[in-house]
C-alpha cells in the first residue's frame, strides 16, 4: 500500500482483487463522509420523520382499536407501532424518495467523466450509496425509533435471530432500492429527461413498498403477487415485517431470501442496461 | 391594471413552456394526480380491516379526507411552489425578483406555476362529491354555504401554512424538509377524524395550529353530528374565520421575513 495516502487514491501494486476491494471501501467511506457535512438537513429531516411517525402510528392504532380481536392484518398493537417507527427510521436509509443524481449527470453530459474512471459507474454509485445508507442508519434511523419507544410500546423481538436477520434485510433493501433507482435514472440515457420515470418510481415505491399502509391489509392474493412480481415490497415492507416478527422463522427467512434474489436480478439488469447505454451514449452539452 | 397584465404575461409564459413538452406534461399530470389518488386509496384500504376508525364510518371519514384533499390540492396548485424559496434564497435568485416593480410573492408563485397539479384539484372535488353522495346530509341553506366554503377555507389555510413554513428559509436557509412536517403532515393530520390522535399531539396540531377546523369540524357540521371532543356545533362554521386568521399570520410572517432578508451576496 505504498504511495497511498488518505486523500489521493493511487493504483496500488497489490493484487487486482484486493485493490478493487480497497477502492470499493474508499468509495463507501467517501459516500459516508459526504453526508456527514449535511448536518442541518439531517436534523430537519429527522424532525419531519418523527412528526409523520406520530401521524401514522395513531391512525394504525385507531384501526387496531376498532378491529375485532385488535389484530388488523395479523399485527398486534406493539407490532404496528414497531412497523411505523422503524419504517420512519428506515425511510432515508433505503431512500424511497427521488434520487436523480445520475439522471442529472446524463442530461448535462457530466456522466462522460464517470465513464472515464477506472471503476464502472454502477460499482461507484453502489459504493457511494452504501456509504450514504450507513450514515443514515447511524443518524436518521435511531432518533425516530427512540422517540417511538418512549411514546408507544414497541415489539421486543422474541427470537434472537431476528436482529441479525433484520440488519441483513436492511442491507439487501438498500441494494434493491439502489438497483431500482439506478434503472429509473438510466432511462435518461434514452429519454434525456428522467423526471417522468422518477415520479412514477416515487409514487409506486411509496404505496407498493408499504409506506402508506402495511401491504398485508390488501387481499392475500394481491399482496403475494406484489411481493413476487415486483421488487417494491422488498424495499420497506420486508425489513419491517422481519423486525415486527409478523411471520414465523421460516417465512421470515424466506422473505429475506426473496430480497436477495431481487437484489441479484436488479444489479444484473442495471449492469446490462449500463453496458447497452454506453454503446449508444451521445454525450450532451459541449 | 398594468401590474395585472404583467402577472398574466408571467402565468401565460409558464403555461406555454409547460404545454410545449406535451409528453412530459402528460406524464407529470398523471403522476401528480396519482399522489392524491393514493391518499384516498389508503383510507379505503384501512377500512378493509375495520368498519370504524376513531368512531367514524367510511363515508364520514371519506368526507373529511376529500375536503382536505380538494382544499390541499388547490393550495398546492396556487402557492405550493413557495416551497422553493430556500433554493431561491441560496442561489440568490430572490434578488432578481426583489428589484422588479411587482410584489415578490405573486412573482415567485407565477415564476413556476405548476400546471401539472391541475388535475389533482379536479380529482379532489370529485371525491368530495362522491363522499357527499354516500352520506345522508340533511341539506339546509347554511350547509350548502358551508360545503362550498369548507374546501376554499381549507385551501386558504393550507396556503398560509405553505407560506409560513417557506418563510422559515429567510432565517434558516438549510431548513430542508422541516416545512413538510406541517404542510404534508398537516394534510395527513386533517385527512382522518382527529379523534384517533393522542391528546397532546391532537392539542398541538388540531387546536394550537388550527388543523381541526380544516376538515373535521366542517364535516361534523355537515353531518349534523355532535363533536365527541366537546366543541359546540357552530365550530364547523368557524373554519373560514380560522383560515382568515392563518392568512393574516402568514402575511405578517412573510413581511417580516422579506424585510429582514439579506442577500447571500454572491
Amino acid at each position: 500500500m505504498a504511495g497511498k495516502d488518505a486523500s489521493v487514491l493511487t493504483i496500488s501494486p497489490d493484487s487486482p482483487k484486493r485493490s478493487s476491494i480497497t477502492t470499493f471501501g474508499a468509495l463507501v467511506g467517501s459516500g459516508f463522509r459526504r453526508y456527514t457535512t449535511y448536518r442541518q438537513a439531517t436534523i430537519a429531516g429527522t424532525f419531519t420523520n418523527i412528526v409523520f411517525g406520530y401521524l401514522r402510528c395513531y391512525v394504525l392504532l385507531a384501526v387496531a382499536a376498532s378491529t375485532l380481536g385488535g389484530r388488523p392484518a395479523g399485527y398486534d398493537r406493539e407490532q404496528l407501532a414497531t412497523y411505523v417507527w422503524l419504517g420512519q427510521g428506515l425511510l432515508s436509509v433505503i431512500m424511497l424518495w427521488a434520487w436523480s443524481e445520475l439522471a442529472e449527470r446524463i442530461r448535462t453530459g457530466d456522466v462522460a467523466a464517470d465513464l472515464l474512471r477506472p471503476v464502472s459507474p454502477l460499482t461507484a454509485y453502489l459504493a457511494a450509496d452504501l456509504g450514504r445508507a450507513g450514515h443514515a442508519m447511524l443518524t436518521r434511523f435511531i432518533p425516530p425509533v427512540v422517540v417511538g419507544a418512549l411514546c408507544f410500546p414497541l415489539h421486543v423481538p422474541a427470537r434472537w435471530t431476528t436482529v441479525p436477520l433484520f440488519l441483513l434485510s436492511v442491507l439487501l433493501a438498500v441494494v434493491v432500492s439502489f438497483g431500482c433507482r439506478y434503472l429509473v435514472n438510466a432511462t435518461a440515457y434514452w429519454l434525456h429527461d428522467a423526471r417522468g420515470p422518477i415520479l412514477l418510481w416515487v409514487l409506486g415505491a411509496g404505496v407498493l413498498g408499504g409506506l402508506y399502509f402495511p401491504l398485508r391489509l390488501l387481499p392475500d392474493w394481491l399482496a403475494a403477487t406484489l411481493w413476487l412480481a415486483t421488487p417494491l415490497p422488498s424495499i420497506l415492507q420486508t425489513p419491517l415485517d422481519v423486525a415486527a416478527e409478523r411471520d414465523g422463522p421460516a417465512m421470515q427467512a424466506g422473505l429475506v431470501g426473496l430480497q436477495a434474489c431481487w437484489a441479484v436480478v436488479l444489479l444484473t439488469l442495471a449492469w446490462i442496461v449500463q453496458r447497452r447505454a454506453e454503446r449508444r451514449l451521445v454525450v450532451q452539452g459541449g | 391594471m398594468g401590474e395585472l397584465r404583467a402577472y398574466v404575461a408571467l402565468a401565460g409564459a409558464q403555461a406555454r413552456s409547460a404545454f410545449s413538452y406535451r409528453a412530459s406534461f402528460l406524464i407529470e399530470l398523471v403522476g401528480n394526480v396519482g399522489a392524491t389518488v393514493f391518499d384516498v386509496l389508503s383510507v379505503l384500504v384501512l377500512f378493509r380491516a375495520t368498519d370504524r376508525i376513531g368512531g367514524f364510518d367510511l363515508p364520514e371519514a371519506l368526507l373529511m379526507t376529500s375536503i382536505t384533499s380538494s382544499g390541499f390540492a388547490l393550495a398546492d396548485f396556487a402557492v405550493g411552489n413557495v416551497d422553493r424559496l430556500k433554493t431561491y434564497v441560496r442561489a440568490g435568485t430572490l434578488d432578481a425578483v426583489l428589484v422588479r416593480p411587482l410584489g415578490a410573492l405573486p412573482q415567485l408563485l407565477l415564476m413556476d406555476l405548476p400546471m401539472r397539479k391541475m388535475l389533482r384539484v379536479v380529482f379532489g372535488v370529485t371525491v368530495l362529491a362522491v363522499a357527499l353522495g354516500l352520506n345522508d346530509v340533511d341539506w339546509t341553506p347554511a350547509r350548502v354555504l358551508l360545503v362550498t366554503l369548507a374546501p376554499l377555507s381549507c385551501a386558504v389555510f393550507m396556503g398560509s401554512i405553505f407560506v409560513i413554513s417557506a418563510s422559515l428559509a429567510f432565517w434558516w436557509v438549510e431548513s430542508g424538509e422541516i416545512g413538510s412536517a406541517f404542510t404534508y403532515g398537516g394534510r395527513d393530520f386533517a385527512s382522518y377524524p382527529i379523534t384517533v390522535y393522542g391528546p397532546a399531539f391532537r392539542g398541538l396540531f388540531a387546536y394550537a395550529l388550527g388543523f381541526a377546523f380544516v376538515a373535521y369540524q366542517p364535516a361534523l357540521a355537515l353531518l349534523g353530528r355532535p363533536d365527541p371532543l366537546g366543541l359546540p356545533a357552530w365550530a364547523g362554521f368557524a373554519s373560514p374565520l380560522v383560515a382568515i386568521g392563518a392568512a393574516t399570520v402568514a402575511t405578517i410572517v412573510w413581511r417580516i421575513g422579506i424585510r429582514q432578508y439579506r442577500s447571500t451576496g454572491s
